[in-house]
């Protein structure tokens, strides 16, 4: 074959325009990422709390983005948030929202779980030296939930930055939909090019989270091997 | 006149149906060392740790120097500032490093210089002997030198009262005697009034101004030191002594 | 029209989406718990060659997007002449991205085991399959149970996104109905009901099941 297709990788102004769908998916990633991990910790502080009424509230929200796909999600919110809020968002900007309140509720059970896995000698410990509740959180409970949860947490960005993959749904110009669009206007002349393509953004998606699940899996097994000291 | 510390009367709890302390009366003056003893399961723990508002219970007055505690969360931050409480399990936080342990309480809670309440961190460190561990986290040391951090971090808030509760129970029998012979240091040269729950029967003779006897969450007796170890005045707490080794 | 109107004049027609996530969920999670058992034994037993071609497969599958998955299979194997139906291209990716979600599962499970297990094991004179067969995997797979109950519910929430292949399954159906009748609200309640009513009851079980295994077990 005369023309493998990798080609169009480089042709005119793909791979640049394929560069610059990247840097979109992962602005969406980054805005949703910081703003749901740190919603998640408050979130998740809240729901250590003894407020029966507002930790109903807040399981009900997790559960509801935990059974909800994110796909329909980000519908749901792409559809419905202009019409009955009358809030005429770009959809980056419904991407963010979405990625951000999803982040926030899977965080907030990661961070539940580690404080209520701190043991119970260490919150008494901080009482009988006199700290308050928040004293309690800021010096003895959070920083010793933060080293148990890391690599929960990264593993969650991990996903996070896979489901940005879903932009495309609600067209977004992520890396994907440029990439479609690329593919489209070549497939005629160049048939194989879908397969660089694709292969492009295949490897782009793995390059950023293996490096991020790998960390996660090495952390993790180093505290279990300190714990079992 | 000698100054009254703590004082307890008529104490009642429960633990949902179960009759843990039963109607307890006693008091603590100024410099005393009251130890308490029993069998396992006699309410011993469960005693001291009220005493710190770190149990709840149902009905009873509690006094700390002629001061009536309110039982609340307010009322019992307050107190524990002027309460030291170790325990069994030491408890460091293992975030912090040692230095931070100890001046985790006086900056924080007594909002002390740092300067001022490092230059004091220093000097109990150099009384318990770890000086060079200033800067460690606590995962580094020995069950003993977590345990004699774990006094200094209490005894850096400069507390009235000092109680410890079987602070020796899970340590190497090596370690026992360096944390013992902090407290009896504690209890001679500085005159710390405190309550101490332990199983060492010899150290308790050795501190012991006063002894409170538990057993089913009643105190069966109180007697001073040296009279209970001789000739103690109940049946079950002889049976109790003959039972321990020395 | 009202909306109860509507949404009981779609729902024969979700009813079909409906039963087509089911369908595709039942293969796409049998499928991957077989190549998960199988990937986390070659990799528990390192099998030479195979115990790494594994732990690529594992790493390359769990670190991509299925959507970019699916395009792979479904456009880019077109190309060298492989070509798929829309429905056997989603049940193969469901299964190549689960395959390694339950095989991460599974190997956490393995390792979970507690040394003074495997100690007292050995000093009873077990062989290596001996320990595994009667130690390890009894005793990992009923730890890997709450990451099984995860998965299978990941993965189910994961065949929302065959609806970039065109599959007609649940989203898909409801995408398509607002496209032809612009009854939105409507259309994407029943479908967030669908994936409650399966979801809901699962998840309750799963968790049960989980307790069970656990009192089971360590008698606790």
């Amino acid at each position: 074959m005369a023309h493998s297709g990798i080609e169009v990788l480089f042709e005119g102004q793909n791979f640049a325009r394929l560069i610059g769908g990247l840097e979109t998916t992962i602005a969406i990633a980054f805005v949703a990422l910081i703003c749901g991990l740190a919603l998640g910790l408050i979130l998740g502080v809240l729901r250590t709390l003894k407020n029966r009424v507002l930790r109903l509230v807040l399981r009900l929200y997790l559960e509801f983005f935990r059974i909800v796909p994110t796909v329909v999600l980000l519908f749901l919110f792409y559809y419905i948030l202009p019409k009955t809020a009358g809030v005429n968002l770009p959809a980056n900007e419904v991407a963010m929202l979405v990625f951000a309140l999803w982040t926030a509720a899977e965080m907030s059970d990661i961070v539940r779980g580690a404080l209520i896995s701190v043991p119970k000698h260490q919150l008494e410990s901080g009482l009988a030296i006199g700290l308050n509740r928040w004293q309690l959180y800021r010096y003895i409970l959070i920083p010793q939930a933060v080293s148990l949860e890391i690599p929960a947490t990264i593993n969650l960005m991990t996903r996070v930055i896979k489901t940005t993959s879903l932009l495309l749904l609600i067209s977004v110009a992520d890396v994907i939909n440029v990439g479609q669009t690329i593919v489209e206007a070549n497939s005629k002349q160049y048939p194989n090019s879908v397969f660089w393509i694709y292969g492009f953004i295949f490897v782009m998606y793995f390059v950023i989270d293996y490096p991020l699940s790998w960390w996660a899996t090495r952390m993790n097994r180093r505290r279990l091997e300190r714990v079992n000291d | 006149m000698t100054k009254q510390i703590y004082s307890v009367s008529n104490l009642e709890k429960y633990y949902q149906k179960q009759h843990v302390l039963h109607d307890i009366t006693f008091s603590i003056d100024e410099g005393e060392v009251v130890v308490l003893l029993g069998p396992s399961g006699s309410g011993k723990s469960t005693l001291i740790r009220t005493l710190n508002g770190l149990e709840p219970y149902q009905s009873g007055v509690l006094k700390f120097k002629g001061q009536e505690i309110q039982p609340d969360e307010k009322g019992w931050r307050k107190l524990r500032q002027q309460i030291g409480m170790v325990f069994q399990s030491y408890d460091l936080f293992p975030n912090l490093t040692v230095m931070e342990n100890i001046l985790l309480g006086p900056t924080k809670v007594q909002k002390q210089p740092r300067d001022i309440a490092q230059a004091e961190a220093k000097r109990l460190l150099e009384v318990v002997g770890l000086s060079e561990y200033a800067n460690v986290y606590p995962r580094q040391l020995s069950g003993g030198q977590k345990q004699r951090i774990a006094i200094i971090r209490a005894l850096a808030l400069k507390p009235e009262l000092m109680l410890f509760d079987e602070v020796t129970a899970s340590l190497d029998p090596e370690m026992v005697r360096g944390v013992l012979n902090i407290i009896s240091r504690l209890a001679k040269q500085d005159k710390m009034t405190m309550i101490v729950v332990t199983h060492e029967m010899n150290f308790a003779k050795r501190i012991a101004d006063r002894v409170l006897f538990l057993e089913n969450g009643e105190l069966l007796e109180t007697t001073a030191g040296t009279q209970f170890f001789e000739n103690p005045q109940t049946d079950r707490a002889k049976e109790f002594l003959e039972s321990m080794d020395f | 029209m009202s909306s109860w109107q509507i949404i009981q004049q779609s729902l024969p027609v979700f009813q079909k989406g409906f039963k087509l996530t089911l369908w595709l969920s039942l293969l796409g999670i049998t499928g991957s718990i077989v190549v998960g058992i199988g990937c986390s034994l070659l990799r528990y037993f390192r099998v030479p060659g195979l115990s790494q071609i594994a732990t690529v497969y594992v790493e390359v599958s769990r670190n991509t997007p299925l959507l970019v998955q699916l395009f792979f299979l479904y456009y880019a194997f077109s190309i060298i002449g492989i070509k798929l139906s829309a429905e056997l291209c989603g049940i193969v990716g469901l299964i190549f991205l689960g395959g390694s979600y339950m095989s991460e599962g599974f190997t956490g499970g393995f390792d979970g085991v507690s040394h003074s297990q495997i100690e007292s094991g050995k000093a009873i004179g077990l062989s290596k399959w001996q320990l595994a067969r009667f130690v390890i995997f009894p005793q990992g797979l009923s730890q890997s149970i709450p990451a099984l109950a995860a998965n299978i519910i990941f993965l189910i929430k994961e065949t929302s996104v065959f609806t970039v292949i065109a599959i007609p399954e649940l989203t898909n159906t409801a995408l398509d109905l607002i496209g032809m009748y612009y009854h939105t609200n409507e259309y994407l309640l029943v479908l967030v009901v669908g994936y409650a009513i399966i979801l809901i009851p699962l998840s309750i079980v799963l968790t049960l099941v989980e307790r069970r295994v656990r009192y089971g077990t360590f008698g606790n």
